[in-house]
């Protein structure tokens, strides 16, 4: 049961093959038994969850259920969940019950899913490996003393083990897309703007975008069709209609122009994963694509624009956390001042608070021009690269992440070699385009993923373009032999 | 040595809105604390701001009413600092680009000159929450109902050279917002705030001295006091050979000082940046149009109107036109009595803002209402009362309150214009004064001009004040020869 | 660039963060290594480029002026660390 997909999943509630208690029933009796090697949730919502199972059945019996009512996924522990722990991972949120639902959660809710439990991931979504959670890291399915990446990582991972379904990630450099391609699933990033930002846990608001992590494209079609939409609760979100998602994933790809920028398989790029790639780019040839070299310049200029902008977002999103009204408070406190550093102090991992010192440096006087605005202008080149390359291919094609799985503290101590290991995913947040991770094939027994990018609001054909692939592969079928 | 006196203001104005700026919060004042402080006042983790059109509206209103440049795309920005009074550890504001640019107002000086002030900008921003400082064990309390709440804060050119300037900039913005209806300016519940940056530089040097801001003066009477302490203490400073440093201070209204707040350790570094939750604010020309439209009368045309149609001095014009409320009640008068509008203006500016001031009152709480004088011009006009008369009337209106036509009805004031009436009252004076009536009718032309008046205070007297004075006059002439 | 302790003691006080003495100095040199990676902007020709704040070239969308808040002080306050008659406490204010 639990290696089916969301859809085949779909398709048994509503033929009445199986309820949505048993089914969320097995989920949860697989996280008690699984989830202690991977550590995949930070809170498992057995109680709710079941409740919501027995509600969807009983919607299913009364005729008016959605495609995915019964279905159970799991949320990013970043989304609020109104009356559970939203703690994005972080020792200043372990007390935090979130006094609301963010609108992804609030979507998913009407359209009758079942949430297991909130998933495990770097604190406040900063780290591309999972290890700077407060509740310890995530173990990647496929190699345990592997990362399985991050910030999702616990979705990604959760995913892979098969603990669930589906799950949410929120992608602000690559969340969703590096450890769906760490752990061997499809993760998508949609259009900056397609999904609402409404109770999802700032990082850096004008990068971070939510978006579903599953087995599939057809999957995350489904999903998207639940999560996207223009929401008046967030005024960056974009009010274009939303499109069937599922209604063109069996398009033909004959004429597809597939760009390949050359800067993405440069040196840095391990050997290994680049041949996956290629072999994966192959297929694509072989469907009827047409291959076209491109040229992105300003990639290796993303990283350190972007180690500008979402530090310096982050510094200040994350000021709010000051011990007054939510949140951890310092004991004791002896003034004023000591209640902020105290509460912030121990509050913050390490790396958060390397992050907000990098961001308030950035923003300082004297300083704001050299970098922050420097910065932005250097966004502006990224982007102008990108709407450059689109005008003569459909979907751009490249690695998701230099490497395959790195192992657990390899690069703990090195915050500035787990940045690089970002290059391919930070310019598409940068510009605020989508892209997707699929799975396409296996280096030294760990999976590798090929990134797709498209287009503005272009989603729909991504998972058109990855759900050919994945008619023709099974890479996206395979299940680390421990969970299988 | 011989100094000038350079002063610039920071004026906040609480827009009205029904909602907060960024939050559908109700911005009514005195609410329990925290009962309108929604997800969004207060930080919470996840929420996003979202922006009211009324306060965007009420923006550009007060653009149009400075003659300023409306900017096509504005800016949010984050103010970083740490404070408890403020939820989110940013407040919102603008910084590069505010909605309105340079613009001006004319203010109207004691002795009746006016003078031209430059608006440099006025942006659109969030008001902070409160720290209450009672005891609570040795703890603040916050109360973030205000938190969010659409503020405008105006900045003005340094132009100013005096208290009484700054003053009177500070009654001309306070005028022209409640002309325009976009804050009630009710500076005793914050609605409106002045910071005033104050400066001294010697005669005829062009650069400015170092400035001190004082923070957060709230009625016109501490301005000019607050203004007047600090110039004395810079000139006492600059005097001795000391430089100013630059610095916030507050005024203590019981000393009469002004006093450095606790210096904060670290220059203020409020690492100002577009926020990203706020996408550029666009007012198209469409909207500024329809804006436009919708403008009331403003003081300066009001004034002009005042002179050229109702025929004021420019000194009655311009008193009455200084505040809307006024203005209309001014106008209400004039329409109910139907009597000269120059009757009317001395009995709005003289009697009633006299009886005013006396108590300590303002228009918007007046006892005698519009209609209420109106009633009772009306009698002075059509000389059912003499001018004495109605000033008692005008007294019982005050404080019982009533129509002036009632209160003459019930106590017999109505003025007596029978001549036969008249006539026995000034026979009786005369019958009683023999001696004066000798005087009198000694005396040269010049001098019974003086002695008449005699003759007619008894007449007045005798009446109990009801005899037409004019008649009065007539009849005495006639009878003393 | 590199940092000096002086300028992370400062940061951090901007920031409001407590470092440890015995943090400053590996602090120091891991945010100067982070600065380093960010140094290579400065070799970016961006003359004339606008700078890029938002993914989108939309513009603001405006919501209607009505109260729609109740009052949730009570649930609200309830994830809150210290709070009295409605008010969340700190230590005290001093201006």
């Amino acid at each position: 049961m639990h290696t089916k997909t969301l859809k085949a999943l779909s398709d048994a509630l509503s033929a009445g093959e199986l309820s949505s208690q048993e089914l969320t029933q097995h989920f949860l009796d697989r996280i008690k038994q699984h989830d202690p090697g991977v550590n995949s949730f930070i809170t498992v919502t057995e109680e709710q969850a079941l409740a919501q199972a027995k509600a969807a059945d009983e919607q299913r019996a009364a005729g008016n259920a959605t495609a995915l009512t019964g279905v159970p996924i799991a949320h990013k522990d970043i989304f609020c969940t109104q009356g559970v722990k939203t703690s994005c991972a972080s020792k200043m949120l372990d007390n935090f019950i979130a006094p609301y639902n963010a609108t992804v959660v609030e979507k998913m809710n009407d359209a009758g899913i079942v949430t297991l439990g909130k998933t495990n991931m770097d604190e406040f979504a900063m780290g591309s490996s999972n290890e700077t959670s407060f509740y310890g890291p995530v173990k990647n399915p496929w190699s345990t003393d592997h990362v399985p990446g991050g910030s999702s990582g616990g979705s990604a991972a959760a995913v892979a083990a098969r603990l669930a379904p589906a799950a949410t990630g929120t992608d602000t450099g690559g969340s969703i897309r590096q450890p769906a391609s760490l752990c061997g699933i499809t993760g998508l990033k949609p259009t900056y703007g397609r999904v609402s930002r409404w109770g999802m846990i700032a990082f850096a608001s004008s990068l971070d975008q939510a978006g579903p992590m599953t087995q599939t494209a057809e999957d995350a079609a489904l999903l998207m069709n639940a999560m996207a939409g223009f929401d008046p609760k967030d005024s960056t979100s974009t009010d274009i209609e939303v499109p069937d998602y599922t209604a063109d994933l069996n398009q033909p790809l004959n004429g597809l122009r597939i760009g390949l920028p050359k800067q993405f398989f440069e040196d840095g790029l391990d050997a290994e994963v680049g041949k996956v790639v290629q072999e994966a780019i192959a297929l694509y040839e072989k469907l009827g694509a047409t291959l076209v070299d491109i040229e992105l310049p300003n990639t290796h200029l993303s990283i350190p624009a972007y180690y500008v902008v979402a530090p310096a977002e982050a510094s200040s999103n994350l000021s709010r956390f000051d011990g007054v009204r939510f949140g951890y408070r310092c004991k004791d406190p002896a003034d004023l001042e000591d209640l902020y550093k105290r509460s912030r102090g121990e509050g913050f991992g390490e790396e958060v608070k390397r992050r907000i010192m990098i961001g308030t440096y950035a923003l300082s006087a004297g300083y704001y021009d050299a970098y922050y605005l420097k910065a932005q202008k250097v966004r502006r080149l990224i982007k102008n690269d990108f709407d450059e390359a689109f005008k003569s291919v459909d979907v751009i094609m490249g690695p998701t992440s230099p490497n395959a799985g790195f192992k657990l503290g390899e690069k703990a101590s090195d915050p500035v070699s787990m940045y690089l290991s970002d290059i391919y995913t930070i310019s598409v947040n940068m510009a605020g385009l989508p892209g997707i991770s699929i799975p396409a094939g296996l280096s030294n027994r760990l999976p590798v993923g090929l990134q797709i990018i498209g287009n503005y609001f272009d989603e729909a054909r991504l998972l058109n373009v990855a759900h050919r692939y994945q008619q023709e592969t099974d890479w996206h079928a395979q299940v680390p032999a421990a969970f299988a | 040595m011989s100094w000038e006196v350079v002063i610039g203001l920071e004026v906040h104005v609480q827009l009205a809105t029904q909602s907060k700026i960024f939050s559908g919060s109700s911005t009514e004042f005195g609410a329990e604390p925290n009962t309108q402080a929604s997800l969004i006042d207060l930080g919470m983790p996840g929420v996003l701001p979202v922006l009211n059109a009324d306060a965007v509206e009420k923006a550009v209103k007060f653009g149009l009413g400075i003659e300023a440049e409306i900017t096509p795309k504005s800016v949010f920005a984050r103010k970083n600092y740490f404070y408890p009074d403020l939820p989110k550890g940013y407040q919102i504001s603008q910084f590069e680009l505010p909605i309105v640019g340079k613009g001006h107002i004319e203010i109207t000086l004691e002795d009746g000159t006016t003078k031209r002030i430059g608006v440099t900008r006025a942006h659109l921003e969030e008001d902070a929450g409160k720290s209450l400082h009672e005891d609570f064990h040795g703890m603040s309390g916050i109360d973030l109902n205000r938190a969010g709440t659409p503020l405008l804060e105006i900045v003005s050119e340094p132009d100013m050279r005096s208290a009484k300037e700054a003053v009177a900039y500070a009654k001309a913005i306070h005028s022209l917002i409640r002309y325009l209806g976009i804050s009630d300016g009710d500076m005793s519940q914050g609605s409106m705030r002045c910071d005033c940056n104050v400066s001294l530089r010697q005669k005829g040097e062009e650069k400015f001295g170092t400035r001190r801001e004082i923070k957060n003066v709230n009625s016109f009477k501490n301005v000019e006091k607050a203004i007047n302490a600090e110039i004395e203490w810079q000139m006492d400073e600059l005097e001795s050979g000391r430089e100013i440093q630059q610095a916030t201070v507050l005024y203590d209204v019981n000393k009469d000082k002004t006093f450095a707040m606790r210096s904060k350790e670290e220059a203020n570094d409020y690492r100002y940046f577009p926020d990203p939750d706020l996408l550029p604010l666009e007012v198209t020309e469409a909207v500024i149009n329809r804006v436009r439209q919708s403008l009331p009368e403003l003081p300066t045309q009001k004034i002009e109107r005042f002179m050229a149609e109702l025929e004021l001095s420019d000194y009655d014009a311009r008193v009455l036109a200084a505040d809307r409320v006024l203005a209309d009640y001014f106008e209400t008068v004039v329409k109910e009595s139907g009597a000269k509008p120059k009757l009317c203006a001395n009995w709005v500016s003289v009697e009633l803002l006299g009886a005013l001031n006396k108590n300590d009152l303002d228009i918007d709480s007046s006892p005698v209402s519009a209609e209420q004088l109106g009633g009772l011009v009306k009698r002075i006009a059509d000389n059912t009362i003499s001018g004495k008369i109605a000033k008692q009337i005008f007294e019982e209106l005050w404080i019982n309150g009533g129509t002036a036509d009632s209160i003459i009805e019930a106590k017999g004031l109505k003025q007596e214009t029978d001549t036969g009436a008249i006539e026995a009252v000034v026979d009786q004076v005369i019958a009683e004064s023999a001696d004066q009536v000798a005087q009198y009718l000694a005396a040269d032309d010049n001098k019974r001009k003086k002695l008449i008046g005699y003759f007619v205070g008894q007449t007045m007297k005798l009446s109990k004040g009801k005899a037409n004075p004019q008649m009065v006059n007539q009849i005495l002439a006639k009878k003393l020869v | 660039m590199a940092l000096d302790k002086e300028d992370v003691i400062k940061i951090a006080h901007l920031a409001r963060l407590q470092v440890a003495d015995s943090e400053v100095e590996a602090t120091t040199e891991r945010l100067s290594s982070i600065l380093g990676l960010i140094e290579q902007l400065q070799a970016a020709p961006t003359d004339g480029v606008e700078p890029m704040a938002h993914p989108t070239d939309a513009v603001q969308r405006l919501r209607e002026d009505v109260v729609t808040e109740t009052n949730h002080r009570e649930e609200y306050q309830q994830i809150a660390p210290a709070t009295e008659e409605g008010l969340y406490l700190v230590p005290k204010v001093i201006e």
